[in-house]
């Protein structure tokens, strides 16, 4: 459904996605897995026909993106970041508009938008103003609002922005029965673990490349085994000790020292038996998908920018 | 879920009508639920008619086309209904940036309507919003002259000149939206529209023969003859004469004239907004 191959786009001279490959099978979720500045929401502009395609080759339901960005957009829903709604409108009016823009009006319009209304559980707010809903609502409608046209392809970025937990979870549901129900290629970007465990597939973005692309449990069980952390005062020189003493090569991450390793409970024994000073704890667990990220780009998910 | 509603063809003159609709009509329902946009556009041009029209009338002359007697409060009456429609269509496409920062626009620019279609709709509401207000303009004006705010005038319709003032206020108001809507465009906050405002459109509006009269000779002569509001408001003031000769002059430029550059201008300023809005660019969304 969606097939993108050596995508490469600049901003001037930044290089914000460079020979991104990937590919959606109908029916699936695709999450775009990336901290903040990864590329992702480049990527998904570009997916929504708002950029142009500088480099490479975007396909979407068949029809190439640099073709006919036209008959894509009849394809595609559409659910931004940032709020698309008008907030001086009332939900009914936001939605009415909407399927006008999509060619949809009179009976048939007013059927569908009772209809996606009571699938979010919206109905009794239509005729509300937007900007008298909560943050949560407003991305519910923001999300009917992209369904409307009952498109085949949904593309979402960072949907989840401003819902409370039991919102996110509502939202995934709905998501996952519009795949099992309709058929519907769903893409999603998000910097949430949490998110990226729900998707059916995952392209982890780093820095505008792929870093890693499979189910989340593949991907987690390509690391083989446990993830053990640990924490010193030292990184530098205790790295150097335990290279020597057990020629196992920890990773320095950030002001810890990581490794996957097929026994991690021997292991961990071992490690606080020789060093009791030097450490001053460890964790060890099995592979998350941050721990995959960590793995295959060499850095933290979140950046210095974030630090946290 | 339901049988596919896409409809196949979306470039169908009737799926470009029903976009083109709903923009305008969104336009029309969010002016309306801002009561002080309506104060703003035309309570300003009100008082700046009453107050020049006041006291500007010892030393204005009458230019030679003019029907005698005029006085300068009656001269100025054409050029506050131009600045009612250039008021109102700067704010109109001051909206251009809000729903771009508001984020409105980039639902609208990935729905599958021609980007013609997104251009009229701004161009159609906002041309409806500023005939709107001309039309109530030229209905008070007239009457304020029964409390003494402004001289009796000498203005006459007939059906045929009120027709044909109501098509030119089209016109004038299309094209002048459409300006505002490609200098819109590329802002990326309202203060820079302001900014060109006061330097451009502003001035365009006071070299158009609305503020004072084109003169005989000099630079300015020159400027305000190419300036194609100038034929705007000339248009509009000989509409509003029916049955009265405007003397002959090389002062001020036929109605036939007048239509002609107005519909010249409207259409390129259109065109270039088209084919902006058509533009995919990186730097175009934030």
């Amino acid at each position: 459904m969606i097939d993108v191959r050596e995508l490469t786009h600049h901003y001037g001279s930044h290089c914000a996605l460079r020979a991104v490959s990937l590919e959606v099978s109908a029916g699936t979720i695709l999450g775009i897995l990336g901290p903040n500045g990864s590329g992702k929401t480049t990527l998904f502009r570009i997916l929504s026909t708002l950029y142009p395609v500088q480099q490479g080759s975007v396909t979407l339901g068949g029809i190439s993106l640099t073709d006919d960005p036209a008959a894509i957009r009849h394809k595609i829903g559409v659910t931004f970041q940032a709020p698309s709604l008008d907030p001086r409108l009332t939900v009914e009016e936001n939605l009415r508009y909407q399927g006008y823009l999509y060619g949809l009006s009179g009976r048939p319009l007013r059927e569908r938008i009772e209809e996606i209304m009571s699938r979010l559980k919206l109905t009794d707010r239509l005729r509300d103003r937007v900007q008298s809903l909560s943050g949560g609502m407003q991305r519910r409608v923001e999300i009917a609002k992209g369904l409307l046209h009952d498109p085949q392809i949904l593309i979402l970025d960072e949907p989840s922005t401003g819902l409370d937990p039991g919102a996110r979870i509502d939202l995934w549901i709905y998501l996952q029965r519009l795949r099992d129900e309709s058929g519907m290629t769903i893409l999603v970007t998000t910097h949430l673990m949490e998110e990226a465990e729900r998707c059916d597939r995952l392209v982890i973005l780093d820095r505008g490349e792929v870093a890693a692309t499979g189910s989340p449990e593949e991907l987690r069980s390509s690391l083989g085994g446990d993830c053990l952390t640990i924490i010193t005062e030292n990184p530098d020189s205790l790295r150097e000790k335990i290279e020597t003493d057990f020629q196992l090569p920890f990773q320095k991450i950030g002001d810890n020292l990581r490794l996957e390793a097929p026994r991690g409970h021997e292991l961990l024994r071992n490690l606080v038996e020789a060093y009791p000073d030097e450490i001053q704890s460890v964790s060890l667990g099995k592979p998350t998908l941050e721990d995959v990220f960590i793995a295959r780009t060499g850095h933290q998910f979140w950046g210095a920018e974030s630090a946290s | 879920m339901n049988e596919p509603t896409t409809p196949q063809v979306n470039s169908h003159p009737a799926a470009t009508f029903l976009a083109i609709r709903a923009l305008a009509a969104r336009e029309l329902v969010r002016f309306f639920r801002q009561r002080t946009r309506i104060v703003g556009a035309l309570g300003q041009p009100l008082i700046f008619w009453i107050l020049f029209g006041a006291g500007l009338h010892g030393s204005f002359q009458a230019p030679e086309w003019a029907p005698a007697g005029m006085t300068y409060q009656e001269y100025f009456f054409p050029g506050v209904v131009v600045l009612i429609i250039l008021f109102t269509a700067i704010f109109s496409t001051i909206s251009l940036i809000e729903d771009r920062r508001e984020g409105f626009l980039q639902g609208v620019l990935v729905a599958p309507v021609p980007r013609v279609s997104i251009v009229m709709g701004k161009l159609v509401g906002g041309t409806i919003l500023a005939v709107i207000q001309a039309v109530l303009f030229l209905a008070i004006g007239p009457l304020l002259s029964l409390i003494g705010l402004a001289p009796a005038m000498q203005i006459g319709w007939t059906i045929g000149t009120i027709l044909a003032a109501g098509g030119f206020l089209i016109l004038v108001a299309f094209s002048l939206t459409a300006l505002g809507y490609l200098i819109a465009w590329p802002m990326e906050s309202t203060q820079g529209f302001h900014a060109i405002m006061s330097v451009f459109l502003m001035p365009m509006w006071l070299l158009s023969g609305a503020f004072f009269p084109v003169p005989e000779t000099g630079w300015l002569a020159w400027v305000m003859r190419v300036n194609p509001l100038t034929y705007g408001v000339a248009g509009l003031r000989q509409l509003m004469y029916a049955g009265m000769e405007m003397g002959e002059s090389p002062r001020i430029p036929g109605v036939g004239m007048c239509a002609l550059v107005m519909l010249v201008f409207g259409a390129v300023c259109t065109g270039i907004a088209v084919w902006m809005t058509g533009r995919r660019k990186s730097a175009d969304q934030r």
